[in-house]
């Protein structure tokens, strides 16, 4: 029990489940899944299936966090990532192609991706730091994705790319499984191979990394190139729910969601170690938060401070000093407690 | 200069960012195209300054293109336009510099009501007349000509009266899709709806912001029929068609048809939103017209010649059913 309780996973895990279960009490139709032709449906369903493009962009944001960096440019990529693939689709003429989406979608991340090296560039190449490197792409990028629906909302009617978000694979929503699919890849490479361990070390000293032969450069530039081009996936699930390119609308935000998600899940913005199953659940946690706000019908002028509210209580829940705080206060009924921060956490929090 | 080399920064960035992205961009000079002014011309041009909100909807569009139009060479403008991105110092600026160009009237749709009395001031002592377009400000009302623009409670009950007319009689659950939070179209379009369906049995069991935009339309619209299920929804009432639109992705994601099963009152009529009522997604849409352009043109002339004008202009809207936007919707013009 205490092992599981030191877990650093346990407070984000733990608020995610309170979550959950103060839905479930409050409405219980929350946690009912049924099957419907062969597909599952229901709030949770929904959940998993929405939170695809905030899991990809915090996906590549914990990588480029992990190397000390920022990437505030997700947004932008995704607005413009969309706009290429739906402008692409609405000029071919023939939009239920599949070759069509197809080319589409490659061009879309192709672009996604030069972006993303583009921010790599500036960050490892010319020294600029990341926060301003990145916010350049932030600002101009938006505008150009403008440029390319010539200041629009372009709409396309096409099956196969509404397919990305709207589709059903083995009872599971298409849109959940990419991320899924993201989440694995991104857990085999930075977990079975060195590369996690080695993007750990630029991110907790670079020049030592240097001395010891690791070549950070070209690290760090793969984080943002990374980044940039799950932004573009994320970009297109956008494009693919709405049936539209919404340049104005696409992504506004997601870099500062995404940096929520990746710090609820215990990375911490120095760099260094870095958890992609703690990003995975601070989505999760971001997202229920959503639906909670639509499930308890809370007023939309309330919902931002609620949000806020309940991302403090998680923030604060998950503090080394409070967590030592509350332990010695609660005497022997929180014994449990007293253990103390783990070791985990000081680390996280260093 | 710490902010004037970030700006050129930015805008080399910005460059950079389109070159890259040229191979399928389409520049139309529509976002932020200038028609910088030639000179003084013989005095018969009538050069006039627009400060534009940014290009952030449809609508928006529309209006710039009505504007431009009508503000035309051939109609005897010499228009210099500029579109803010929604930032309201760099609309401020745009219009100092207007003043600055020396332009004989300035033509604003501002992005926020506050902080206009100092550049309202400095354009009245430079003798240039100014006309407020679509949005409306705080400032005291001899600081401005004229206002031209839409009347969004009328708008919104016209939606509500329609509702009521048709659903009033029989017990009838109807959701809200509210535009952003605090904006004034959001709230005279709730205001004017709820005046016209109370007494009616038309029951708003919820009401949530989808920020006017499709996904937010679609995300709530998912969490509504989550929460009350398909059969416990009748009627939704979306205060724009793109979050109409979004409504009725998600409508269809769950198994339901928009427009029969639930019903969906919008405003805008915007092309896409009017090609779905055309399909029978929609069921009823109340217009917010967007080609001011000539209206503002007019008032403009009037102003500089001298002739006593209205101070606040409405724009006439009209409302579409389904049979009315099939035969409206070959001519319409956005």
């Amino acid at each position: 029990m205490n092992a599981l309780y030191k877990h650093r996973l346990f407070w984000p895990i733990a608020s995610l489940l309170a979550l959950i279960a103060i839905n479930a009490i409050a409405r219980p139709q929350f946690i009912k899944v049924t099957v419907r032709d062969g597909e599952l449906y229901g709030a949770l369903v929904t959940i998993l299936k929405d939170s695809a493009p905030l899991m990809l962009v915090a996906l590549g944001m914990t990588i480029v966090i992990a190397t000390r960096g920022i990437d505030l440019s997700v947004g932008a990529i995704m607005a413009v990532s969309g706009a290429v693939a739906l402008t692409i689709i609405d000029g071919s003429g023939s939009p239920d192609n599949l070759a069509t989406v197809l080319i589409a979608v490659v061009v879309a991340l192709l672009v996604a991706l030069i972006l993303g090296a583009w921010n790599g560039l500036l960050v490892t190449v010319l020294g600029i730091q990341p926060i301003v490197a990145t916010l350049v792409l932030m600002l101009a990028g938006r505008g150009a994705a403008l440029l390319i629906t010539g200041g629009e909302i372009t709409t396309v009617n096409s099956a196969p790319f509404k397919w990305m978000s709207g589709g059903y694979l083995v009872a599971l929503p298409v849109a959940f499984l990419i991320g899924l699919l993201a989440i694995t890849i991104m857990g085999l490479i930075e977990r079975r191979t060195a590369l996690g361990v080695l993007t750990e070390a630029v991110g907790i000293n670079p020049e030592a990394s240097r001395l010891a032969g690791v070549r950070a450069r070209g690290i760090i530039w793969g984080a943002y190139m990374v980044s940039g081009i799950l932004a573009g996936v994320a970009g297109l699930i956008y494009a693919s729910r709405i049936s539209a390119a919404d340049a104005n609308a696409a992504g506004v935000f997601i870099e500062l969601y995404a940096i929520l998600a990746v710090v609820l899940g215990g990375t911490s913005l120095n760099g260094g170690k870095f958890s992609i199953a703690g990003t995975v659940v601070g989505v999760f946690i971001i997202q229920t938060l959503d639906s909670t706000i639509l499930f308890l019908g809370i007023p939309s002028a309330q919902s931002p401070v609620f949000f806020g509210f309940v991302v403090a209580i998680v923030v604060v829940v998950q503090s080394p000093r409070v967590r030592t705080a509350l332990g010695s206060l609660g005497g022997r009924r929180r014994s449990r407690g007293t253990s103390g921060p783990s070791t985990d956490t000081v680390e996280v929090a260093r | 200069m710490m902010k004037k080399r970030f700006i050129s920064t930015i805008a080399i960035a910005g460059a950079a960012a389109m070159a890259l992205t040229a191979c399928s961009s389409d520049p139309e000079p529509g976002a932020s195209g200038s028609a910088a002014g030639g000179g003084g011309g013989d005095g018969e041009v009538i050069t006039v300054g627009f400060a534009q909100t940014g290009s952030e909807s449809g609508w928006r569009s529309a209006n710039t293109d009505s504007m431009k139009e009508a503000f035309s060479a051939e109609n005897g403008f010499d228009l210099i336009f500029n579109a803010a991105d929604n930032d309201t110092a760099a609309q401020i600026t745009a219009v100092r510099s207007f003043i600055n160009q020396g332009v004989d009237a300035i033509v604003i749709a501002p992005i926020v009501e506050d902080g206009w009395d100092d550049v309202l001031t400095e354009a009245k002592n430079a003798g240039i007349p100014v006309i407020l377009e679509d949005r409306t400000v705080s400032s005291p009302e001899d600081l401005y000509a004229a206002w031209v623009g839409l009347d969004f409670e009328k708008e919104g009950t016209m939606a509500g009266e329609w509702a009521a007319a048709e659903f009033g009689d029989t017990e009838t659950k109807m959701v809200v899709l509210e535009g952003t939070t605090g904006s004034a179209p959001a709230n005279d379009r709730a205001t004017g709806f709820d005046a016209a369906i109370e007494g009616t049995m038309i029951e708003k069991i919820d009401s949530q912001t989808g920020d006017f935009t499709r996904d937010g339309g679609k995300s709530v619209m998912e969490g509504f029929l989550q929460n009350y299920g398909v059969d416990g929804i009748d009627l939704v009432y979306a205060h724009n068609d793109d979050m109409a639109l979004g409504a009725i992705e998600a409508i269809e994601a769950a198994g339901a048809v928009p427009g029969e099963d639930i019903k969906i009152i919008s405003i805008d009529a915007v092309h896409d939103g009017m090609q779905a009522l055309v399909d029978g997604k929609i069921n009823y849409i109340v217009e917010c017209n967007p080609l001011l352009g000539e209206l503002a043109a007019g008032l403009v002339k009037d102003v500089l010649a001298g002739n006593d004008v209205e101070r606040t202009v409405y724009v006439e809207d009209q409302a579409f059913d389904q049979a009315a936007a099939e035969a409206a919707l070959p001519d319409r013009k956005y």
